[in-house]
């Protein structure tokens, strides 16, 4: 087995070093079928690892000693347990599907870029399965600063275009602000502890041991890394501009696996979580406003992938907000869902930009139904999913977290229906104006239409597949299911909760929730079946297109002031203080040298002179106590 | 006779040297001076090895403290001398070159 567990993070790891170092050497048709070979590998592998757990419990495997001191040590472990094994199985699963959709994708690009792709690619399962299966925080946080790069590389990707790298920046920045606070809290944790690993802090014997104080700062502290890595507010505008990269990088890192990370983290540090009741409404409340607060924004957005974008931020807000109120099986279970409709949406809009030839705005597309067929019914399915129409996957998942909400506080569950039915609204927006009512694209394009290759439309296929039917694995047992999913995590996050609702009460919800989705959805296709948006008219639609000015403030708030300061540094600080101090020691040292070579006039005499006074000054020095006096005086008294 | 006595000889006949050496532009007078403080030096010695040694010597006569001092002055005396040839034979030189033994001209080493 522990060959078995190393492998899973050492096949990735073994085609971004084919593909990056060989990306002059290989053809493109051996990049790709080495690329995706290598994840298909990886991911039978963690099948294996699946079902050994499912038979033999989690096991904890030992490779080295990362870090080894007197009285403080990081082994490097690998754990696979019933958490790491599930998001070993999405992330490789739904990887090895965007591997296989990319190679066509990418096609039209340069062999050696195309090898750089898909090292990054692989460089990124790498660091992903690195950050799930680490057993202790720092493990983690080396895949979690991996994703990080490999996201930053990845939005590059296209380096020549500026935009793109300021968005690459931006990404990268905005998860440094929150990876500090992840740094901080495990050094808090060392600190307090003496140890990282999940078997010996994530227990009750070192909760005792932490104070009230300490447990919140390091549940906050994560939380900042979380709010970094699954963008929320408020570090979440990196996310949408994150879009810059290729589309199959959207579906697999900005949709699926890397922003999941910080739901991992939290679910993996559910125990200390649980302890800090300030830290739960914290995220609740950060978890919900974010759901709010991107839906609204993507109601007014005309960009296929912004759309997206925004609606993953606040599907991630959700996953929030059921961490937040303590549902955390239900979390992962939507992250679990969420990754295959959110790939497979991705994917979609990457087979109609395909089609479209790099055409994004979703204004001049439109009928595109009878053209993309198979595109179109998987979006479709993806749609209704997300939307939370039940019996497909979104549905099962949204509700268990709204339902674990209201019985928290029915505020939480009035706002997730109000963001669960803008959701559906601006999904099926999106759907209408892509797919129904007239062609809106020029003449050119219309006459290239065409369905996207095999290769393309296998994955889109397979996941709608899953999309539709992945909410078997958590039916809620009210419907007569078992809910197989929290009760493989009972090991992780314990019992589940004791039903505190009625079961009236729980069908009345779900009522409630798919109505009002239904209806949003109506309406949606409704307006959007005939027209596309035009420039936003109102106050309030300007503002939503323009997301908040969010970017604005930050950019006034934060980038200005301390653009003007580096300005102030540069022109003042360095010019007058640093300059100045440096030229004035040569200035000094010039003048006094010209003014000190005068006393060397040559005159014996005068040396002598300055001698004799050194001397005495010398000596005065050094008996400047009164024991020269007393010596001469007791030689007087002697003879 | 006090100790004292002889320190405030040598210091005077020191600072008779010091003054001289530095005041004095005749290269023989200032080469005098040298010898003056050098004279003066070897005074204080003899003084201090005979106060050390005349008081070891009342409880043992063969005792050698004190004594090195002395020897010490040969030393000078002959460094001495031989310093003064040397020293004559360059004011000799001097002279020959520029008709005076006036230090100040030394200076035309410079350059």
């Amino acid at each position: 087995m522990k060959i078995i567990i190393a492998f899973i993070v050492l096949w990735p790891l073994a085609g971004f070093l084919f593909n990056g170092l060989g990306r002059n050497i290989w053809s493109k048709k051996t990049v790709a079928y080495k690329a995706t070979g290598y994840i298909v590998a990886s991911f039978i592998f963690s099948i294996l690892a699946f079902l050994n757990v499912q038979t033999n419990g989690a096991i904890t495997v030992h490779y080295f000693d990362f870090i080894n001191t007197a009285n403080f040590k990081i082994p490097f472990d690998l754990k696979v347990d019933a958490l790491s094994s599930l998001f070993l199985l999405v992330i490789t699963g739904v990887g090895s599907l965007i591997h296989l959709y990319s190679t066509a994708y990418m096609k039209e690009e340069e062999a050696p870029h195309y090898a750089r792709y898909f090292a990054y690619l692989n460089l990124f399962v790498f660091s992903m399965l690195l950050l799930v299966l680490g057993d202790n925080f720092v493990i983690m946080f080396i895949g979690w600063e991996g994703v990080g790069l490999c996201s930053y590389l990845l939005i590059g990707y296209w380096f020549t275009n500026n935009t793109f790298n300021y968005a690459a920046k931006k990404a990268f920045i905005m998860n440094r602000i929150g990876d500090l606070g992840f740094l901080l809290a495990i050094f808090w944790m060392i600190a307090k502890l003496g140890t990282i690993s999940y078997s010996e802090v994530l227990t009750a014997e070192s909760l005792a041991k932490l104070s009230t104080t300490d447990i919140t700062a390091i549940t906050m502290l994560l939380f900042v890394g979380a709010m970094g890595k699954s963008a929320q507010i408020p570090l979440f505008t990196w996310l949408p501009d994150a879009m810059a990269g290729p589309t199959p990088v959207s579906a697999l890192i900005h949709a699926a696996t890397m922003v999941t990370a910080g739901i991992y983290m939290i679910t993996r540090a559910n125990i200390l979580f649980s302890a800090s009741e300030f830290t739960g409404h914290v995220i609740a409340i950060v978890g919900i406003s974010t759901a709010l607060l991107a839906a609204t924004i993507a109601i007014k957005q005309n960009d296929i992938k912004k759309v997206l974008a925004y609606s993953t931020v606040s599907q991630l807000g959700y996953m929030f907000l059921g961490l937040g109120v303590g549902a955390y099986s239900g979390a992962v279970f939507h992250v679990i869902t969420h990754a295959f409709f959110k790939a497979l949406l991705f994917l979609g809009a990457g087979s109609v930009i395909h089609a479209m030839h790099h055409e994004q705005d979703i204004r001049k597309m439109g009928g595109l139904k009878s053209k993309l067929p198979i595109t179109h019914i998987t979006f479709l399915i993806g749609c209704i999913a997300i939307a939370g129409v039940p019996p497909f996957s979104g549905f099962f998942s949204k509700d268990e977290i709204l339902a674990a909400a209201f019985a928290k506080n029915p505020i939480y569950w009035v706002l997730g229906v109000i963001g669960a039915a803008m959701t559906a609204f601006y999904m099926f927006r999106l759907y209408a104006t892509t797919f129904l009512g007239q062609f809106r694209g020029t003449h050119d394009q219309e006459h290239h239409l065409h369905e996207s290759p095999f290769a393309m439309t296998l994955p889109l296929i397979l996941l709608a597949v899953a999309s539709a039917i992945a909410g078997a694995i958590g039916v809620p047992e009210l419907m007569g299911g078992h809910h197989w999913l929290s009760h493989q995590l009972v090991s992780i996050v314990g019992e589940p909760h004791e039903a505190t609702l009625s079961h009236q009460t729980e069908w009345m919800l779900m009522g409630i929730s798919v109505t009002i989705a239904v209806i949003a959805l109506t309406i949606a296709i409704t307006i959007y079946k005939k027209k596309a948006d035009g420039e936003p008219q109102t106050v309030l639609g300007k503002f939503l297109y323009n997301k908040w000015h969010i970017d604005e403030l930050y950019n006034n708030a934060i980038v200005e002031p301390l653009n003007k300061f580096a300005g102030f540094l540069k022109e003042v600080i360095e010019k007058s203080v640093i300059d100045g101090a440096v030229n004035g020691t040569g200035k000094l040292v010039q003048y006094s040298a010209r003014k000190m070579r005068l006393v060397q006039s040559g005159q014996v005499g005068y040396y002598i002179l300055f001698m004799v006074l050194g001397i005495v000054l010398m000596l005065v020095l050094w008996f400047n106590d009164i024991s020269i006096l007393r010596f001469l005086i007791q030689l007087t008294n002697k003879s | 006779m006090p100790i004292l006595y002889y320190i405030y000889l040598c210091l005077t006949l020191f600072s008779i040297g010091v003054v001289g050496v530095l005041t004095r532009r005749n290269a023989i007078i200032v080469f005098m001076c040298i010898e003056l403080m050098l004279n003066a030096v070897n005074l204080l010695l003899v003084a201090f090895s005979k106060m050390y040694h005349g008081a070891a010597y009342l409880n043992s006569p063969t005792t050698t403290i004190g004594i090195d001092a002395q020897i010490f002055v040969f030393f000078i005396m002959v460094v001495a001398a031989a310093e003064v040839s040397v020293g004559l034979a360059i004011i000799v030189m001097m002279y020959r070159n520029t008709h005076s033994v006036d230090i100040n001209f030394l200076n035309r080493l410079k350059n």
